[in-house]
């Protein structure tokens, strides 16, 4: 324990908790669903005790849930919400209007297959199938980095008026109990002035919301949603760097493990990271180049990082634990997507499944997924492995 | 005839987008100037968005949310808890929905909002059916009237959303017309004194929807409540009732003959419409005297 943090042990979500108790949010409308409710539970626990002075609102569905963030955020009150995988699918259309609506609502998801047919294992379908709604995405592979993101994400968040959606896996990250560093209230209250809009619903202000608008106009709204994606970007960068200088943690858009000299290079999101960080420990060790990259940020796709981290490495791997049937993983198409045009320096890139509902996938078996590369020409498709 | 006391406030706007002789603007209208303008008010979509205007205009001074069309008391929660954090907790949130974003997409977060008592005030326009998209039916369509999508009149009864609000517990519920104005006006105060969550149900003929000329709006609403077909009348904390007008005057064939949409309607049909109002009536009557309230002559 030092000045500015205490070091407790905690699982992800109670890390997350933690973090949306810091934030100072005003209004949190939340519903519980597996495996989100701890994170609900330990704020209404803080609620009871008088540690948190937001208003907690729990209506009957997601759906609600969301759209009172919504309404709240434009009454110009900073809000805290967190779903998973169904509730996730419910809110989609609102998630679609927070964005359009330039509510800075910062939500997180704790990753989990989605039905048909129930399960509850980690995932990542649910909120990669959401990348078009409008809001900005991180993926955690850790409780520290999930506390540290949602910090981070109201920074960013109330800057560009964007809302914000930090996903962790279930259980590998949401149950599974590290030691945490959390920070001092007074580090968090100079890091996070107070949501302060410039516009917002109240009475006597001379401002309405969402009327209906002719086609110009609408096209303009669109305009300047994809300015604010591009302002995000910087300001992501900027706010982990503040971060970093407070804390010592920083986490970059994307992390570069072991990558210097690589001629082969895994990439995934979230927990797979943390394994697939063993794998390229012991494959150094036996001696062969290979490193990691990282995705933490998602939305929006840090094209620009992706491009210099890959560009002639030997052979990329794409590790994705999210299935859109019909075109496969979708780590896999951004990926791809970002190296188009780099043409003498493009490297060939193999598409992985690797876990989808859940399945565990262990450094060995990463390791047995990249042995399983060599020689084979890359298909232009996501190829299943187990 | 009777004068109408009516001050304006200047919260409501002319140059709007609604049909001449529109009801729900004469009820929005009428409302808003009863509420003042310490007032946010929440529209899902529903007539009385369009009437809000399009961006960049609106006919209402007060500020205006749209939201989605299942979210109104929902939104309206979220927006009445910010406007608390922020210490603005003397405002009233009021929403604004049509039938079809109360009695059906809409009921869910409403149930919710009644039951977690939110201190809002709803107000539901209730004309019967989806006027917006082209008169499609909705749970609030009444039995055997004709719609684009019941064009041979519907087989089921319209849903009662007061006694489903009372059995929440729902602090204030009441019903209103556009022909009752004043009546409508002294809800509307009396909702503004009340803590919790609050519920009108006007009756808005819609003179497109059910088929009436654009002057007769006023006249039919005020068959409605005189056939006993739209009874006025209040209930709080879910058990005391009250009826604001006590009598019947007319046989409920006086207000299906008004309208195109039961103009399809034989007389054995318009007799179960007449038995269906009678039922209503006594179920009331049967309310009022068993909660002690009294009822107005």
């Amino acid at each position: 324990m030092n000045a500015n943090h205490t070091r407790m042990l905690l699982s992800g979500n109670h890390a997350v908790s933690w973090a949306a108790r810091l934030a100072r949010p005003q209004v949190i409308p939340v519903y519980p669903i597996t495996p989100q409710s701890p994170i609900m539970e330990k704020l209404g626990d803080f609620s009871a005790q008088g540690q948190i002075s937001a208003d907690i609102l729990t209506p009957e569905s997601e759906h609600s849930a969301m759209a009172a963030a919504i309404a709240a955020s434009l009454g110009g009150a900073r809000v805290f919400t967190a779903t998973a995988s169904q509730g996730l699918m419910l809110m989609h259309e609102l998630l679609h209007y927070a964005s359009g609506a330039r509510a800075p609502i910062v939500m997180f998801n704790v990753n989990r297959t989605i039905g048909s047919p129930w399960a509850f294992w980690p995932d990542q379908t649910d909120s990669v199938a959401q990348r078009d709604t409008g809001w900005i995405q991180l993926y955690s592979e850790t409780p520290q980095e999930s506390l540290d993101t949602t910090l981070q994400a109201y920074r960013f968040a109330e800057q560009v008026s964007l809302p914000v959606m930090i996903c962790h896996d279930a259980f590998y990250v949401s149950h599974a109990m590290e030691p945490v560093e959390v920070p001092e209230q007074a580090l968090v209250d100079g890091y996070l002035p107070a949501y302060a809009p410039t516009h917002m619903i109240e009475p006597g202000r001379g401002e309405s919301f969402g009327y209906v608008i002719d086609q110009k106009t609408f096209n303009q709204t669109r305009r300047e949603l994809d300015a604010a994606m591009a302002a995000a970007l910087p300001a992501i960068e900027a706010a982990d760097a503040e971060w970093q200088r407070l804390t010592g943690r920083g986490y970059g858009v994307v992390e570069r493990y072991r990558m210097d000299d690589a001629d082969r290079v895994l990439v995934t999101m979230g927990s797979m990271a943390g394994t697939a960080r063993v794998a390229v420990d012991e494959l150094r060790d036996a001696g062969e180049r290979v490193g990691l990259l990282k995705v933490r940020l998602f939305r929006p796709f840090p094209v620009a990082a992706v491009r210099a981290a890959l560009a002639g490495v030997g052979r990329v791997v794409v590790l994705d634990r999210n299935f859109a049937a019909g075109s496969g993983g979708m780590l896999f198409q951004e990926v791809k997507s970002a190296l188009y045009g780099l043409n003498g320096s493009a490297p060939p890139v193999h598409g992985l499944l690797a876990g989808v509902g859940g399945v565990n996938v262990t450094p060995e078996k990463i390791c047995q997924f990249l042995a399983g590369t060599d020689g084979a020409e890359p298909a232009n498709h996501s190829v299943w492995v187990e | 005839m009777h004068k109408i006391d009516y001050e304006d406030q200047g919260l409501f706007h002319s140059g709007h987008a609604a049909c001449p002789g529109c009801q729900e603007s004469l009820a929005l209208r009428t409302i808003l100037n009863a509420l003042g303008d310490n007032a946010v008010a929440v529209f899902p979509p529903s007539c009385g968005a369009v009437i809000c205007g399009p961006h960049p205009y609106s006919s209402l001074t007060i500020p205006v949310f749209q939201t989605t069309l299942e979210s109104a008391a929902a939104s309206a929660s979220g927006l009445k808890r910010a406007l608390n954090q922020r210490g603005k907790s003397d405002a009233t949130v009021v929403c604004f929905a049509g039938d079809g974003g109360t009695y059906d997409i809409g009921f869910q977060a409403l149930s919710s909002a009644v039951e977690r008592n939110e201190d809002i005030l709803y107000v539901c326009f209730d004309n019967e059916g989806y006027m917006n998209t082209g008169a499609q039916k909705s749970s609030s369509t009444p039995l055997h009237a004709s719609t684009a999508s019941t064009p041979a009149g519907k087989q089921s009864k319209k849903k009662n959303m007061v006694e489903i609000l009372a059995a929440h517990g729902i602090p204030y519920v009441a019903t209103a017309a556009t022909g009752y104005l004043h009546d409508l006006i002294a809800k509307v105060h009396k909702a503004k004194t009340i803590q919790g969550t609050r519920f009108l149900v006007v009756l808005v003929p819609c003179l497109d929807g059910w088929g009436l000329p654009d002057d007769a709006g006023v006249a039919v609403s005020r068959l409605a409540v005189e056939s006993g077909v739209w009874p006025l009348y209040e209930v709080e904390d879910g058990t005391r009732y009250t009826l604001n007008k006590a009598s019947r005057e007319r046989p409920v064939n006086d207000y299906l003959e008004a309208q195109k949409r039961y103009r399809h309607l034989d007389e054995v049909r318009a007799d179960e419409v007449q038995a269906s109002v009678d039922q209503q009536w006594a179920q009331l009557l049967a309310r009022v005297a068993g909660s002690g309230a009294q009822s107005a002559a």
